[in-house]
């Protein structure tokens, strides 16, 4: 263990622990909520809480009902379906328009850019509950409620300011005469946007894009609006399941998505590490 | 060896231009009229509308040669590059090659070669990767452009270097693969912008010789801006010297030195020593000046003195010589010492002129740069055709204090 400096006196060392333990505590009021549903969800009983054989660690107290219920309710096999359709589509139209966006507002050119900034940037802002009114009434006129384009574009609209974000940080690092490089050695600017600019903005693209899957992936608001029963989505199939059949489906379709946000996570975090390394090796 | 001859070959006529001109066969001469390559012909630059960045540039360029842009900071000598380049649009005036306008073509259809002051290599390419861009966008066979890159890697003597990425290789590296990558689309015209910038001294000595060489291997054109006057002076044909968005004097780097066009050049390139005086005549190419507390000199008359009007007399320190000498002289000037600094290969001194103006005298460092206590008295001499007698314009540097 590292000791402390000499001039430390016992109520130094006693304030060091302290501090120790409150971030511990404050760290497990926010994990464990999250935690807890992991063991909760492989309940053989349909209860939300822990059963005497669960606490005695008796296997069979411990059952997968709940993941093949999953898989076997055609509600829920819908609904996990439409969430990956619905994100994975407004993912990439938003990454593609947030990109895009996020290169015109970098260039030095660009007129009014603060106020298009913040339009764009306005769907993180604004209540989801407004921007879900404001889209029903306008999306009806053009018959898009209750369609998967209308919740695609509805989704998308509210990833793009991530993509934005993202990407503007990266270009901020960006060189510009490696575009003018590129023009310079006969590339048209499509082509040195593509095989210049594309690869050196990368993570901020992908980090982005990720963002604004998991934006659509647990959006509930804007799908209580917009979407019929054909559209419904995994947050959505767990608002109503939560209000009618109260079982541990719930909590399964839940450790089914902790996962799948620790490795989301965990590929940002990669990608930030080699836009680092790329960036720093220049 | 074989790969110059490759690459030389390759641009043939080029080459026999260069060698032709080494032999001295060409003096290079915008005046000639024929040949000329590229040519500016009185362009100018606004970025406001208001005011100009170029005012009025005019250069007929001969193909091989090597143009230098020189200037300070915000003279205009980089906007010039840029508009070559195609970065920037011409206000007014033409820019042509070949005795075609490029006003209107797009930078990536010129096929000019640049090489940027940070070398702007992509760094998620290899070096290879960064030599082949510029062949595979014009759509060269791969197995061709393998060569080529190999070709090209030995002419700037990184043969093992193209599976390296940018960021591993070093900064002198660095500009090696940037040239290279200019030139492997064999241009007939390169740009560098101040590409030796931010090299320190020994390695920026070595890579002006390396640019020399390759220039006068493959014959391409060069037009080179810098800042830095003792690297326009050793690499250049001509050096266009930029003040205020003007070219104040175009010409080779020998003229440029001895016969400055005005006070401005004179201040610019190299150091100088300005007197001032009044003009007492004009006799023919003399100017007999008045010099307060110093009688009278004759001194070569630059363009534009009149008799009667103000003018600064100028001298370069290491044509001055301090008494006894053996060097020829016409003039013979009292000066009272200063300060004698030694720099090491050779010894300035400082002395001060009847009024109070100091002057600066470069001796080389031998047994014969003598030694003065402070307060005396020295001769300082020079010769007529040493010295150059230019209008006085107020407001030239290091001539008001």
């Amino acid at each position: 263990m590292r000791g402390f400096p000499e001039y430390f006196t016992i109520w130094h060392i006693a304030g060091h622990y302290a501090l120790r333990g409150i971030a511990y505590l404050v760290l497990a009021f926010l994990i464990v909520p999250i935690l807890v549903i992991i063991p909760l969800s492989l309940n053989a009983e349909p209860f939300f809480t822990f059963t005497k054989g669960m606490l005695a660690l008796d296997p069979d107290a411990y059952s997968l009902r709940w993941y093949q219920a999953i898989l076997t309710d055609q509600k829920w096999t819908l609904a996990i379906w439409n969430s990956f359709v619905i994100g994975i589509a407004a993912a990439i139209l938003a990454t593609v328009l947030g990109t895009i966006a996020a290169v015109g507002l970098a260039s030095p050119w660009m007129p009014f850019k603060r106020v298009i900034t913040a339009l764009l940037l306005s769907p993180m802002i604004v209540p989801l509950i407004i921007i879900a009114a404001g889209m029903f009434f306008f999306y009806t006129t053009f018959g898009l409620v209750g369609t998967y384009p209308g919740l695609i574009i509805a989704h998308a609209a509210l990833g793009v300011p991530f993509v934005i974000i993202t990407v503007t940080a990266t270009l901020t690092g960006f060189d510009q005469t490696l575009f003018s490089a590129g023009l310079s050695l006969g590339a048209s600017p499509v082509k040195a946007f593509w095989d210049i600019v594309i690869p050196l903005i990368r993570p901020g693209v992908i980090s982005g894009g990720l963002f604004a899957f998991v934006t659509s992936f647990d959006e509930v608001v804007l799908v209580l609006f917009l979407a019929g029963p054909e559209q419904r989505t995994i947050p959505r199939q767990m608002f109503s399941g939560l209000r009618e059949q109260i079982n541990p489906t719930i909590l399964a379709v839940a450790t089914l998505l902790v996962i799948l946000s620790v490795a989301l996570l965990v590929t940002l975090e990669f990608l930030r590490r080699r836009s680092e390394r790329l960036r720093g090796s220049m | 060896m074989s790969t110059t001859v490759n690459v030389a070959a390759r641009r043939g006529f080029l080459n026999a231009a260069v060698a032709f001109k080494k032999t001295g066969g060409a003096r290079l001469n915008k005046h000639s009229g024929t040949d000329v390559f590229l040519e500016f012909d009185d362009v100018k630059k606004s970025y406001d509308q208001k005011s100009l960045v170029v005012k009025g540039f005019n250069i007929a360029v001969e193909q091989g040669e090597f143009i230098t842009l020189l200037g300070p900071s915000g003279s205009g000598k980089t906007t010039v590059l840029m508009m070559l380049a195609g970065f920037e649009s011409v206000t007014s005036g033409t820019i042509a090659i070949r005795g075609q306008s490029i006003n209107k073509t797009a930078p990536y259809k010129r096929n000019i070669g640049m090489v940027f002051q940070n070398y702007a290599l992509f760094p998620h390419m290899t070096v290879a990767e960064n030599l082949g861009y510029p062949l595979g966008v014009r759509g060269m066979a791969k197995a061709d452009q393998r060569k080529r890159i190999s070709e090209y890697l030995d002419l700037v003597e990184l043969g093992d270097f193209g599976n390296r990425y940018p960021g591993q290789l070093s900064g002198g590296q660095r500009q090696r693969v940037a040239l290279a990558r200019a030139m492997i689309f064999e241009p007939t015209l390169i740009l560098m912008d101040e590409p030796l910038g931010a090299l320190d001294k020994k390695l920026r000595e070595q890579m002006q010789y390396e640019i020399t060489r390759l220039h006068e291997q493959l014959g391409f054109t060069v037009m080179y801006v810098t800042h830095d006057q003792a690297e326009a002076l050793s690499m250049s044909n001509r050096i266009a010297v930029f003040n205020d968005g003007i070219v104040q004097q175009c010409a080779a780097p020998a003229e440029l030195y001895e016969k400055p066009a005005n006070a401005f050049v004179a201040e610019f390139i190299g150091e100088n020593n300005f007197i001032e005086g009044q003009v007492d005549r004009i006799e023919g190419k003399h100017a007999i000046v008045t010099i307060k507390g110093e009688g009278t000199i004759t001194a070569e008359a630059a363009e534009g003195l009149v008799a009667g009007g103000r003018c600064v007399v100028s001298v370069r320190p290491e044509k001055l010589f301090i008494h006894p000498s053996t060097h020829a002289h016409d003039h013979d000037i009292k000066a009272t010492f200063v300060a004698r600094i030694y720099v090491g290969d050779f010894i300035r001194y400082y002395f001060r002129l009847a009024d109070n103006k100091e002057i600066v005298v470069k001796v080389l460092n031998d047994l014969s740069a003598p030694e003065f206590g402070e307060g005396d008295v020295g001769r300082l001499q020079w010769l007529t055709s040493d010295c150059i007698a230019f209008p006085h314009s107020g407001e030239m540097p290091g001539v008001t204090g």
